[in-house]
């Protein structure tokens, strides 16, 4: 037997599925909101949870890697939720537009441990349109020595351009290694030192 | 349904890619069981329960036999508050469903199918729309998967008896 197969229409389930948010955020069951916006840096995927924001990735490749971690490492309750992230957006417009030169928004480091969340936490004291060297933000760590250490905590800060892990380089001045390519970092730096 | 949904998976993947996934197919689901008007209500339903229990299932499982499962339980609860018969027993006869057809696609096959009794009709429903093999389908009813397979085989007789010559009704 066959059955004549009903017709779903892309507007009716897109409807569904924003209303679905909707009930999820009033039964407190959105555990991870994310969006993808494209920036000029290419596309960002933004995650937040109640907390605040706890994933910015760089998502030239795709989302599923992230999304996947995201589920794995904090909650499956992961929904495509955009709304949830326009003062993250807004904030991110400005900062490109060269009219925003510090982020004001609260932040989930849950995913970054020890040494690194010690790490993270002291990006944001390199100032806007300045440089810190791996062995500087070492020190400031408390580990003088650690600046492999500091170099792998960079690559893999959860909050990339929202945390400027992009202001650190080598000691010689050179740019280094970025978790969105040599080529964003040069531009976010470009970006901050025109303003 | 690819392949994928049938191998064991480290984790549970975002639930995003569950509704990406399966959301039109529980939407087809509902529609045919419950007609347009009470399908998103149940799909809504659906959804939020799933969200909610969904940390808890074990990597690996069928999710969608196990969205059918809870839009099956909806759809079961709707028909409660239409005030008919609520629960669906293999052997009792049941009145005709009260919820319209969906209105969609083959109008004649889909009156005939919204006529049928409710343990027929979702049978017909879960396998031809919904994808799932008889033996979860009985799970989901409470039977077996051979008292599945006759349901849906009553169905399918009862539909040929109300289209005689229909163009919607091919076997």
């Amino acid at each position: 037997m066959n059955f004549p197969q009903l017709s779903v229409g892309s507007a009716d389930l897109a409807w569904l599925r924003e209303k679905l948010v909707l009930d999820a955020e009033a039964a407190g069951l959105l555990d991870v909101a994310f969006r993808v916006v494209d920036t000029p840096v290419g596309p960002l995927l933004l995650a937040t949870t109640t907390v605040g924001l706890v994933r910015v990735a760089y998502v030239a490749d795709g989302s599923d890697a992230v999304l996947d971690e995201l589920s794995r490492r904090i909650s499956p309750r992961v929904l495509d939720a955009p709304r949830r992230l326009d003062p993250v957006v807004r904030q991110l417009d400005e900062y490109f537009a060269g009219t925003r030169t510090h982020f004001d928004l609260p932040l989930d480091l849950r995913l970054a441990d020890g040494f690194r969340r010690e790490v993270i936490t002291r990006l944001p004291e390199i100032e806007y349109g300045r440089t810190a060297s791996y062995a500087e933000i070492a020190a400031a760590a408390g580990s003088p020595r650690a600046v492999r250490a500091v170099g792998t905590a960079c690559a893999k800060n959860p909050l990339p351009v929202v945390v400027p892990c992009h202001r650190v380089v080598r000691s010689d001045g050179s740019m280094g290694q970025y978790v969105g390519g040599v080529e964003a970092k040069r531009a976010l730096l470009q970006l901050e030192s025109v303003a | 349904m690819s392949l994928s949904d049938h191998l064991p998976r480290a984790s549970l993947p975002p639930f995003e890619e569950v509704v990406a996934r399966h959301g039109a197919t529980v939407l087809r689901v509902c529609r045919a069981l419950l007609g347009a008007v009470d399908a998103d209500d149940a799909w809504s339903e659906t959804f939020l329960a799933a969200l909610r229990a969904y940390p808890d299932l074990p990597p690996g499982s069928n999710i969608e036999a196990w969205l059918v499962t809870i839009a099956h339980r909806k759809a079961v609860d709707i028909h409660r508050v239409r005030g008919r018969t609520p629960v669906p027993t293999e052997n009792l006869p049941e009145p005709a469903s009260s919820t319209g057809n969906p209105g969609e696609g083959d109008d004649e096959l889909w009156s005939a199918v919204a006529e049928l009794p409710f343990t027929q009709r979702a049978a017909l429903v879960y396998h031809y729309v919904g994808g799932l093999p008889y033996a979860e389908i009985g799970t989901i009813l409470g039977n077996s998967p051979a008292a599945a397979r006759r349901a849906a085989a009553d169905g399918r007789a009862a539909l040929r008896r109300r289209i005689e010559h229909g163009t919607g009704c091919r076997s």
